[in-house]
C-alpha cells in the first residue's frame, strides 16, 4: 500500500494551487455558465424593463401596480422564487434565468422609472418647443437623461444577479454555486473557497465594466 | 395546475403540520432566526452607525459596506461557514451568516439617516449649549428615524430570505421543506413550501408598511415615493 500523497489535496487545505491546476477545466465551464446565465437574464430583464418602465411614465394609472408588483417580486426569498416556478420549467437552465430575470427586472424599473422623473420639466418643455416629437423626446432627451440613474440600477442588478446564480445549484444550473454544492456535500474546502471568491471577483469585474461603459455613455458627467 | 392543487393538497394535510419536520416547527424556527439575528444585528450595526454618523467619520466604509454584502454570494458565505469550526455548531453558520448580511442595509441607512439631518439644525442645538450625547438623542437620532427604521425593515427583509437560504446549507428554517421536497423530488412539496416561504417575506414586509403607515407622521419616511 502506498502513502497518500501529502499535499494541500489531501491535507483539505483551503487555498490550494494543486486544485487550480488539476480542476481547471472544471472552473472554466462554472465560470462560463456563471457569465452566461447572468448576462442572459440580466440582458432579457432590460428588454423588458425599459418599455415598463416608460409605460408607468407615461400613463399614472400604471405606475402604481407597477412598482406595487416589482415590491412583491423583490420580497420573495430566491429560493421560494426559484421553487414557484419549478412547476413551469422543470429542473432547467430556463428558470434559473426565469427567477434572475424577475429580480433584475424590479431593480431596472424603479431606477429607470426614477431616472425619467427626474428629468426637469423644463428640458422637456424645451425640447418641445424644439419640435421634437414624443417619441424624439423620448429617444434623444429622456432616456439619456435617465441613463445615470439607469446604470446604477443596472450594476447593481448585475452584482445581485452574480450572487444570486449560486442558489440555482438546487436545481443544477448555478454555475460556480454547483462547485459550492458539491464542496459542501463532499467537505472540499478549496473548492468551496476557490468558488465563492470566484464569484466576489466575477461581480466586482461586472461592477467596473458597468461603470467604464456608464462613463462612455454619458460624456456629460465627467466634467 | 395540477401541481398547484397537489401543493394545496400537501399544504392542508394536517400530518404535515406537526412535529419535528412540520411546518410549524419550522414556521417557528424561522420566526425565532429572523428576530433574534435581527436584535443581534442591531445591537452590532446601529450604535457604529450612530456613533460614525455623528462624528461624520467613516463615511465611505458606512456606505460602501452594503455593495460589498451585496457582491457576496449568501450561499457561499454559509457553507464556507459551515466548513470552519463554526459548522460543530447546529445553527451557528446559519446566525452568523443572517447578522452578517443584515448588518450592512442597517450601518449603510443608519449613517445616510445621521448625515442627512440638517447641519442648522445641528448647529442651532450646539448653539444652545447642547453637549454631543444630548445632540445625539434629543436631535439627531430622532430626525434619522425614519431613515434607521427603514434600514430595520430592508434589514428584517434580508433575514427572512438568508434563512431561507440557510436550509441549503443545513439550518433550520421554512427553507427546509423546499430543500426536503428537492430531496423527494417532490414537486409539491417544493412549491407549497415556496408558498409559505413567499406569504412569510411578504406578512414581515407588511407589517412593516403597516406600522409605517400607523406611525405618527414625523416617524415616517419621507424619501420613499
Amino acid at each position: 500500500m502506498t502513502a497518500p500523497p501529502d499535499d494541500c489535496l489531501a491535507r483539505n487545505a483551503w487555498i490550494c494551487g494543486k486544485y487550480l491546476s488539476t480542476r481547471r477545466g472544471i472552473l472554466t465551464d462554472a465560470v462560463l455558465q456563471h457569465l452566461e446565465l447572468t448576462g442572459l437574464s440580466v440582458l432579457i430583464a432590460l428588454v423588458v424593463a425599459v418599455p415598463l418602465a416608460v409605460l408607468a411614465r407615461r400613463l399614472r394609472a400604471a405606475a402604481g401596480p407597477v412598482l406595487a408588483l416589482t415590491t412583491v417580486l423583490y420580497t420573495i426569498p430566491s429560493l421560494a422564487m426559484f421553487s414557484l416556478l419549478l412547476p413551469l420549467y422543470g429542473l432547467s437552465a430556463s428558470l434559473v434565468v426565469a427567477g434572475l430575470v424577475l429580480y433584475s427586472l424590479t431593480l431596472l424599473v424603479r431606477n429607470i422609472l426614477a431616472g425619467l422623473r427626474a428629468v426637469p420639466e423644463e428640458t422637456r418643455q424645451a425640447a418641445r418647443g424644439m419640435g421634437y416629437g414624443p417619441l424624439r423626446l423620448l429617444l434623444t432627451v429622456e432616456l439619456p437623461l435617465a441613463l445615470p440613474s439607469a446604470m446604477a440600477g443596472l450594476r447593481i442588478a448585475t452584482v445581485s444577479a452574480v450572487s444570486l446564480v449560486t442558489i440555482g445549484a438546487i436545481v443544477g444550473h448555478g454555475g460556480l454555486g454547483n462547485l459550492i454544492y458539491t464542496g459542501m456535500n463532499t467537505y472540499f474546502k478549496a473548492q468551496v473557497l476557490t468558488a465563492s471568491v470566484l464569484c466576489v471577483v466575477i461581480a466586482v469585474a461586472a461592477d467596473l465594466l458597468l461603470l467604464g461603459v456608464q462613463r462612455l455613455l454619458t460624456p456629460w458627467q465627467r466634467a | 395546475m395540477t401541481t398547484l392543487t397537489d401543493a394545496w393538497h400537501w399544504l392542508t394535510d394536517g400530518a404535515h403540520w406537526s412535529g419535528a419536520d412540520g411546518i410549524w416547527h419550522r414556521l417557528v424556527e424561522h420566526l425565532v432566526l429572523t428576530v433574534v439575528c435581527l436584535i443581534l444585528s442591531c445591537l452590532i450595526a446601529l450604535p457604529v452607525a450612530l456613533v460614525l454618523g455623528h462624528l461624520g467619520k467613516g463615511g465611505a466604509l458606512a456606505v460602501n459596506i452594503s455593495n460589498i454584502g451585496r457582491a457576496v454570494p449568501t450561499f457561499a458565505v454559509l457553507v464556507l461557514l459551515l466548513l470552519t469550526p463554526l459548522g460543530q455548531y447546529a445553527e451557528g453558520p446559519t446566525v452568523v451568516a443572517l447578522v452578517l448580511f443584515a448588518v450592512p442595509p442597517l450601518l449603510t441607512n443608519a449613517y445616510v439617516g445621521m448625515r442627512g439631518v440638517d447641519p442648522d439644525v445641528v448647529r442651532a442645538a450646539r448653539g444652545m449649549g447642547m453637549t454631543g450625547s444630548q445632540m445625539l438623542w434629543r436631535v439627531e437620532v430622532p430626525l434619522a428615524l425614519p431613515m434607521i427604521l427603514n434600514g430595520v425593515r430592508i434589514a428584517a427583509v434580508q433575514l427572512v430570505a438568508t434563512a431561507t437560504i440557510a436550509a441549503l446549507a443545513g439550518g433550520g428554517g421554512l427553507g427546509r421543506i423546499i430543500t426536503a421536497g428537492f430531496n423527494l423530488a417532490s414537486t409539491p412539496q417544493v412549491v407549497a413550501g415556496a408558498v409559505l416561504v413567499a406569504a412569510f417575506a411578504l406578512l414581515v414586509e407588511g407589517l412593516f408598511e403597516l406600522g409605517e403607515r400607523l406611525a405618527p407622521g414625523h416617524l415616517r419616511d419621507r424619501s420613499t415615493p
